[in-house]
């Protein structure tokens, strides 16, 4: 048996490194809506499930419990994961060389576990004092970005983000599959604005250079936005039931459940091709009940792109939202697709394409942002995805937005449009103007020349009428609206053992 | 005072609001054309309209100010 004084000592050792920073730190998290990090992980887990890897890090330091940093693994939902949380009351969670090691084993874990990783972050960033034992190593701080990219497409990665993530350690979030943020005290940024201020003169807050609703918003940083610390747990959780443990894991199946809107779909689509049309409805009208989780919903919002279930099992949504920007793809909107698209793919997550496009943008604005190859991107990764993919041309697919959202060419396993559908180069009145503009000019009679418009607009819109493609085997079926549902359903059940042999080679080189 | 911005390039359709009108979170103060589409504009705030910046055919750029609220 263990003499009294064996056992006091390890108990208190524990007890002090549990407790964290100074009291004055933990008070300070309080007057910021923040959680210890030690409580958030006892908020993501399931009860007693954590055990904690190294918590004696850096413990002859005396004032570096764990050196800031909670590493371990534990169950969600039942399901294990491996978790890292900075402990901002110590040193503002910033990274020391034992810190740093704990966060790349665990990311080892993660990897011979083949489990989720989960990366709880509020951290000031490197020790500048540590530096030489940090940061320019084999085993610094580049190697934990080293292994987040080596780790991308095998496990899921995720990012909560609960304070600063600043200079380098800005990259964690930014090569993880999703990053939830939370309003107010998330923030993201290389330099901050004292640097910002000394380094090129910029005066900005940092709310507006790094903070959450401008990351979720303008730069696309940001995935989903938060409102406090609670519901970035929860969102988190609610992500993971989307996901199997890995790449080459089963797909969680939930129980199905009745269509979240009682509306009929074909109530809801407008006759008219321009007018705005609120997509949000449409999809409503085919998944289960309560079971979307929108990926970026405030950046590029002519895009939607989230998670559903069907019949209690995960589909990856990716439709053009016409009441934003009439549902044109602009660069933003391009870069949101082919995430989504490629972090479906690489989960086996099946494809949903909604299509109502008017095409992609034109303009010298966008031309100069490079639209061209953004778009090129978007198609590359829509064009790789080898999971089942189903494309639904709504109301309108006009141009690139046909390839874009998985038209003919691209092996959907299946193209289907709803009677109202039509697909082309481009819309009647656009294609008229192309081709008869002098013609239509040269009309002097302005009865006559509206008319004239009038029966080329007429023969143009025989010429794409739907059932002409569907009778040219261009689209696989017609369906009704009302009926979209249950067939999306049946034929994702068919898909599922779709496999697509890759031609021979070492990796695309991918548009960027 | 806040300003509504145009979202993309296009030309007016219809100005929807007036000067000195009340206007509600999420309301549709403006029809935009553009790419064929008819692309509302909606108020991301309440406010009185204190001033409206461009006429029905005018053509805007992305990030143009469309009008001026109190």
């Amino acid at each position: 048996m263990q003499s009294e004084t064996i056992q006091n000592r390890l108990k208190e050792a524990r007890d002090t490194i549990k407790k964290g920073g100074k009291p004055k730190y933990h008070e300070k998290l309080s007057e910021q809506g923040k959680m210890f990090a030690r409580t958030r992980i006892e908020h993501l887990v399931d009860e007693g499930s954590f055990k904690e890897d190294a918590m004696f890090a850096n413990f002859n330091a005396g004032d570096l419990p764990a050196d800031g940093v909670i590493t371990g693994t534990g169950l969600v939902e039942g399901r294990p994961v491996c978790i890292m949380a900075n402990d901002s009351t110590i040193k503002a969670g910033s990274w020391g060389a034992r810190t740093v090691e704990k966060i790349i084993r665990i990311q080892e874990t993660a990897e011979k576990l083949r489990v989720p990783m989960l990366y709880l972050v509020d951290s000031a960033g490197a020790r500048i004092t540590d530096q030489l034992d940090m940061f320019p190593n084999r085993r610094g701080a580049g190697r934990i970005f080293h292994n987040q990219v080596r780790l991308s497409g095998t496990i899921p990665q995720i990012c909560l983000l609960f304070g600063p993530s600043a200079a380098g350690g800005a990259y964690i979030p930014a090569f993880c599959d999703i990053v939830i943020m939370v309003e107010g005290n998330a923030s993201m940024y290389l330099g901050s604005p004292r640097m910002a201020e000394k380094v090129i003169g910029e005066k900005v807050s940092l709310e507006e250079m790094g903070g959450a609703r401008m990351h979720c918003s303008v730069s696309g940083c940001g995935d989903v936005l938060a409102k406090d610390e609670e519901e970035a747990i929860e969102h988190a959780v609610n992500y993971l039931s989307y996901f199997p443990l890995n790449f080459e894991g089963e797909i969680p199946v939930k129980e199905a459940r009745a269509k979240q809107s009682d509306k009929e779909l074909s109530g809801l689509i407008l006759a008219n091709q321009n007018a705005p049309f609120n997509m949000y409805e449409a999809i409503d009208t085919l998944i289960d009940e309560g079971s979307f989780f929108e990926i970026k919903k405030l950046f590029a919002p002519e895009l939607i792109t989230g998670f559903a279930r069907m019949n209690g099992k995960p589909v990856g949504i990716i439709a053009n939202q016409p009441k934003a920007k009439g549902g044109v793809l602009f660069v933003d909107s391009a870069d949101k697709g082919a995430k989504f698209i490629q972090l479906c793919d690489a989960f086996n997550i099946p494809l949903l394409f909604l299509a109502d496009v008017p095409g992609f943008m034109i303009g010298t604005k966008v031309e100069r942002a490079g639209i061209i190859r953004h778009g090129a991107k978007l198609i590359s990764a829509m064009s790789s995805a080898t999971v089942p993919k189903i494309s639904v041309v709504v109301r309108k697919a006009y141009g690139a937005g046909l390839y874009a959202m998985a038209g003919p060419a691209f092996e959907p396993d299946c193209c289907i449009a709803l009677p109202s559908a039509q697909i082309a180069v481009m819309g009647p009145e656009a294609a008229v103007n192309a081709v008869y503009s002098n013609k239509i000019q040269d009309i002097e009679d302005p009865k006559e020349k509206i008319a004239f418009a009038q029966e080329k607009h007429k023969e143009y819109q025989e010429e794409i009428d739907i059932y002409r493609l569907a009778s040219e085997l261009i689209i696989d079926d017609i369906v009704e609206p009302d009926e979209l549902r249950d067939v999306l359903i049946s034929r994702f059940e068919y898909y599922a053992s779709k496999t697509i042999p890759m031609p021979p080679k070492k990796h695309p080189v991918y548009p960027v | 005072m806040t300003q509504i911005t145009s979202t993309m390039a296009g030309t007016v359709l219809q100005v929807l609001v007036n000067q000195g009108d009340e206007i509600e979170n999420g309301q549709a103060v403006m029809m935009l054309e553009s790419m064929k589409m008819e692309i509302p504009v909606e108020a991301e705030t309440a406010g009185k309209v204190s001033e409206v910046k461009v006429n029905a055919g005018d053509f805007v750029n992305e990030g143009d100010t469309l009008l001026v609220l109190e």
